[in-house]
């Protein structure tokens, strides 16, 4: 019975020197194979008195079972050993960068355009677009502005070509005004709206452009005051810095299409800084537009998208914006 | 406008310092966008006369003077200045006097000790007049530091005044405003009518009355016209910005500076007859002060003699009867003109004036004889002379409409409570004559005052002189009702961020180009002119964004960037288009997009090529989608003519898609192939709102289908005609294949289809999609002459 103890040391050794599973069947065959060892150990059964073969029949199973455990054990271990070195020759350098589509960019404008909608889209507003190319009456006359008004010298104001010399009569928008016009020309207040879009002006150097972006604000109802428009103004400014201390402050102007005016300042570093200008809507406006200034009253007012866009991110020449520089644009994807 | 701060303290003096008069002035309304010193800081600097003159021994150039400047031994100063002379009082710096990036200290100049150093103006940072010493006024007492000798210590405000406050335009004007807001006295200057010796008055005939209702002439004989203007003037002068000519000339313009009121002073002896203001008649010309001679025009007033033209009414006074040093009598005028004939002329005659820009604005009128009363003193006192009976001739002046104000109202305007007694004292302040009516006040603005006109001007008015500062800061209230949302609509922000995803840089670019790209670009050869460009290559309105987008890849190209994709939405402009305002203008929003280089930035995982038509066709597939976009081989001036195709959506043509020719390639400069299209965004916002469809529970079957055709039968023709039949099992059919090349006849292409097959009803059998696919691909045998492979 030694023998059999022995032979499943020996089969234990086999097996852990078998290197594959090709090498661990050949080994199997010494073993369990017809003339394996223990197919030989069975032969010397029948020479054993009948009443000790039950018995070391028995014992002959457990070793035989112990064999098989053992090559099965082994089998798995020379698989997972295998697929160990698999997984470890299929290893990646994940350090690798990804297959790029690519990606592009909004410009630095549209950025700033997209967040100050949502910004007033958040509190009601709604976004008119309107023509760029204009005529007299919606740019200026509609605004109370007539022809020869003193006030449209601040405003170099683009004109088109008629067939025969300058025609007065069609110019390109200097302020997008002329959307609030149209708005109110089609709907009846309460009126809550925003227009931003391109503005033209005959201006160019360091801090102007002749083609710019402009945003205005309108809203009409029976009770808007002038403390709602700095109100509002305020707000906006607040959430679109993301400055909750920021503060505001209006000072007297003068635009043909509102009164009371006032200029708009904002706390900026130490001290104060212009950023747009608003009003009450002037009563001949509204009744221009066919609103009643005795019932009706609100205010507008209008900033310089571009402007807010160089605050928000630091740009500090204006014409950047226009010149399609790919190593300036990129830097606001 | 400028102005000395002095000066204006001499009409109102609030205690308040430089900066908080400033910033009173700007809260106003009455914006101070500067306030710079009169002259640069320096000190140590007293008026020196030189008592005597030696010549240097060891230098030709310098001079040795003897100066005093007020102590016990005159100085003894090197100078090298050609105009010192025994005798002249000049600025000397003394020592440890600080100027301007210098410091006197005692010194030897080629061997001579020099106890200081005598001063140019330009040394003193007054002026630029470097041409020797700064001689001064020889009764000026020995000593007297110069800063405080000529007022050196003064501040220059620049206001910048809005167009509607033509009544600031004065230091009577300013003034009045401080004392309004600050509630310190006016102090008005000198104005009694002078003494009238003479009799003789040129005869006044208005003929235009309305547009010059009101004309004042005086003559004053045997004045010295060469006489020096007093240097105070010519310093407020100089601190306004206007430079001394000639002493009539300078108080003329001295007394517009102080009352707002402009004048205008002939050579009497030059002027025949009397004055007849009336509208230029058509072929009269004018020969004006700065030399032009301009054409007159019907709508322009005039000022005539009985020889015709000889002012510019408002504007600027005739060269011919212009006041010169040997004037001995002069015809002053003060007149009203009405802003509506002043205004605007400046465009047609590409020049405004001080005159015109008041008038314009609007002048006082019931100060017109304040201002002559005043200028005729002035001349008398500077330049002698005697004063005639003035000839003051009105016809209709404006009135002021009285204006009302509810109490009530501008609370309700404003949104902040105001007492009915603050509204009445302020309006007081304004001179506005506040008369209680109930809970409102009836006011009368004063003439000066050309923009009061209504309730909400007076609201405007109450709340400058009460403080912006104090107006509150509140939210509106209003009803929470939603925004529409219309879903068949997709946001243009949306399809922005479908470019930007793409790979595509967003760009803004100038509305209008140059006339060559619309040519080039858009094949068009009358573009929309604008009729004042800031330049030649800005000067027509774009039809099409592709002319700007080339544009932009070349200066991308030319800072050595090798992959450029680029995208613009922009309004684009053509004639005769269905005008969305009615004008004749089609003004549609357009995405254009380039691209450049490679189709991927280049990278390790992936095999470099080109960007092709079908990245753009599949960038545009992605941008429509889920709509299908047909495209259709279409000729486009600016593109490859075998490599460009009109974009449709349903029947409707959208945009173009192609390479870009390459003649204008190698016209503008691009190496490489260049793939762009241009679609119209309100194509691409259009969506549908789905509608839900049963769809089939039983599996799908593919089959694949390899024909080979003749190479020019497009694969939209084919695949039509395999999904023509809608009742059929077809789902869908897609091309997965593409070859051309070896193997195959050169007239001939390659092509594999896949076809998907479904049953609504049933499993489908074997049999059942053979004979199906077999019948797909007869139809492609017979229709189309394919071989199958």
């Amino acid at each position: 019975m030694d023998e059999l103890e022995h032979l499943i040391d020996e089969a234990r050794a086999a097996f852990e020197q078998a290197a594959d599973v090709a090498r661990l069947e050949q080994v199997k065959g010494q073993f369990l194979g017809k003339s394996g060892a223990l197919a030989m150990l069975c032969k010397g059964l029948s020479s054993l008195p009948a009443e000790e073969r039950p018995k070391a029949g028995a014992r002959f199973n457990d070793v035989k079972n112990a064999i098989d455990k053992l090559l099965a054990q082994r089998r798995e271990a020379i698989q997972a050993e295998l697929l160990a070195r698999k997984l470890e020759e299929e290893k990646l350098d994940v350090t690798l960068p990804g297959r790029d589509a690519g990606n592009g960019g909004l410009h630095p404008v549209t950025r700033t355009l997209e967040r100050v909608t949502t910004l007033f889209e958040s509190m009601g507003f709604d976004v008119a677009d309107g023509p760029e190319i204009e005529t007299d009456y919606y740019n200026f006359s509609a605004l109370n502005q007539p022809e020869d008004h003193p006030a449209r010298s601040m405003h170099d104001t683009f004109y088109l070509a008629g067939e025969h010399g300058p025609s007065e009569q069609y110019l390109l928008r200097t302020h997008t005004s002329p959307i609030q016009i149209h708005y109110m020309e089609a709907n009846r207040p309460p009126i809550k709206v925003i227009s931003p879009g391109r503005v033209y002006r005959v201006d160019s150097d360091a801090t102007h452009s002749p083609m710019f972006h402009q945003l205005e604000g309108l809203w009409i109802d029976e009770t808007a005051t002038f403390a709602n428009l700095k109100g509002t103004v305020r707000e906006f400014l607040r959430r679109y810095f993301e400055l909750d201390d920021l503060e505001v402050r209006f000072r007297p102007s003068y635009f043909p299409f509102t009164e009371p005016s006032a200029e708009i300042d904002m706390t900026f570093k130490d001290g104060w800084l212009e950023i747009g200008g608003c009003g009450m809507v002037h009563p001949q406006v509204l009744r221009n537009v066919k609103i009643d200034p005795d019932t009706y009253q609100g205010f507008a007012f209008g900033m310089g998208l571009d402007r807010l866009a160089m605050l928000r991110y630091g740009v500090n020449d204006l014409r950047l914006f226009f010149k399609g520089d790919l190593r300036f644009l990129r830097q606001f994807s | 406008m400028k102005f000395s701060e002095r000066w204006l303290r001499t009409f109102t003096d609030p205690d308040l310092s430089t900066q908080g008069l400033a910033h009173a002035l700007t809260m106003a309304g009455l914006e101070v966008e500067e306030v710079s010193p009169a002259a640069p800081q320096f000190e140590g600097v007293v008026i020196g006369h030189v008592v005597s003159v030696e010549p240097h021994p060891n230098a030709q150039k310098l001079r040795v003077c003897a100066v005093d400047v007020g102590g016990p031994n005159p100085l003894s100063i090197v100078c090298g200045a050609p105009n010192v002379s025994a005798g002249v009082k000049v600025p000397c710096a003394t020592i440890g006097a600080k100027l301007p990036g210098l410091k006197i200290k005692e010194t030897k100049l080629r061997g001579v000790p020099s106890q200081g150093m005598l001063c140019s103006a330009a040394e003193l940072g007054i002026s630029d007049d470097a041409d020797g010493l700064m001689l001064i006024d020889s009764n000026a007492s020995i000593g007297t530091d110069i800063r405080q000798m000529l007022d050196l210590d003064d501040k220059i405000f620049s206001l910048k005044l809005t167009a509607n406050r033509g009544d600031c335009l004065s230091m009577l004007g300013v003034a009045r405003e401080v004392s309004a807001i600050t509630g310190v006295e006016l102090r008005m200057v000198d104005s009694k009518a002078v003494k009238a010796d003479l009799e003789d008055q040129l005869e006044i005939s208005l003929s235009a009355p309305e547009a010059c209702p009101r004309y004042a002439g005086r003559i004053l004989r045997g004045v010295n016209a060469a006489a020096p203007t007093p240097e105070l003037i010519v310093r407020r002068l100089e601190r306004s910005g206007v430079r001394a000519i000639s002493a009539i000339v300078d108080l003329t313009n001295y007394v517009m500076l102080e009352l707002g009121q402009p004048m205008h002073a002939f050579d009497l002896a030059k002027l025949t007859g009397g004055i007849d203001v009336r509208f230029a008649r058509t072929g009269e010309t004018l020969e004006l002060l700065n030399g032009q001679t301009i054409d007159l025009e019907p709508d322009m007033l005039l000022i005539c003699d009985d020889s015709g033209p000889v002012a510019l009414a408002g504007i600027m006074g005739g060269e011919a009867t212009a006041v010169t040093a040997q004037t001995t009598d002069v015809f002053l005028e003060a007149a009203f003109f009405s802003p509506a004939v002043v205004a605007g002329k400046w465009r047609r005659l590409g020049f405004s004036t001080d005159a015109s820009h008041r008038y314009e604005r609007g002048v006082d009128y019931e100060g017109i004889s304040r201002a002559y009363e005043r200028l005729s003193q002035l001349i008398l006192e500077v330049c002698g002379g005697e004063a005639a009976v003035a000839n003051d001739v009105t016809a209709s002046l404006p009135t002021r409409a009285d204006v009302k104000v509810r109490v009530e109202r501008v609370e309700k305007v404003l949104g902040m409570a105001i007492s009915a007694q603050r509204v009445e004292e302020i309006l007081q302040h304004l001179e506005m004559q506040p008369r209680p009516s109930g809970n409102a006040f009836v006011t009368t603005p004063p003439s000066y005052r050309f923009d009061i006109s209504i309730e909400e001007d007076l609201i405007e008015e109450i709340i400058r002189i009460e403080g912006y500062e104090k107006l509150p800061a509140t939210l509106p209230r209003a009803a929470s009702g939603m925004r529409a949302l219309p879903e068949k609509v997709r946001d243009i922000s949306r399809i922005r961020q479908t470019m930007v995803n793409r790979d595509y840089q967003e760009v803004v670019t100038y509305s209008f180009v140059d006339e060559a790209w619309e040519k080039d670009f858009g094949g068009r050869a009358t573009p929309i002119r604008l009729a004042n460009p800031i330049a030649e290559q800005l000067s027509v309105m774009r039809s099409n964004l592709l002319g700007s987008l080339v544009d932009s890849l070349k200066f991308n190209l030319n800072r050595r960037q090798p992959r450029v994709r680029l995208f613009e939405i922009s309004r684009v402009f053509s004639q005769n288009g269905s005008g969305s305002n009615g004008s004749g203008f089609d003004q549609r929003r357009r995405l254009g997009a380039i691209a450049y280089g490679d189709a991927r930035p280049e990278q390790w995982g992936a095999t470099a090529r080109p960007v092709d038509f079908y990245d753009l066709r599949g960038d545009l597939e992605s941008l429509f989608s889920p709509h299908e976009i047909e495209l259709v081989a279409a000729q486009h001036p600016a593109l490859h003519p075998g490599k460009s195709a009109q974009v449709l959506v349903g029947s409707q043509v959208v945009g173009w898609v192609g390479e870009l020719h390459p003649a204008l390639r190698q016209r503008y400069e691009i190496p490489e192939t260049a793939v762009a299209f241009e679609v119209d965004v309100q194509a691409v916002a259009e969506r549908t709102i789905p509608t839900y469809e049963a769809f089939s529970k039983f599996p799908i079957v593919r089959r694949d289908i390899a024909v080979e055709v003749a190479a020019d039968i497009p694969v939209q023709t084919l695949l039509a005609s395999l999904k023509k039949d809608s009742n059929s099992i077809v789902k869908d059919v897609a091309v997965f294949d593409l070859y051309r090349g070896k193997g195959i006849d050169s007239d001939k292409k390659g092509l594999a289809f896949r076809v998907l097959l479904q049953d609504t009803q049933k499993t489908l059998t074997d049999a059942g999609v053979d004979s199906v696919v077999a019948g797909l691909r007869d139809i492609l045998a017979r229709e189309h002459g394919a071989k199958l492979r």
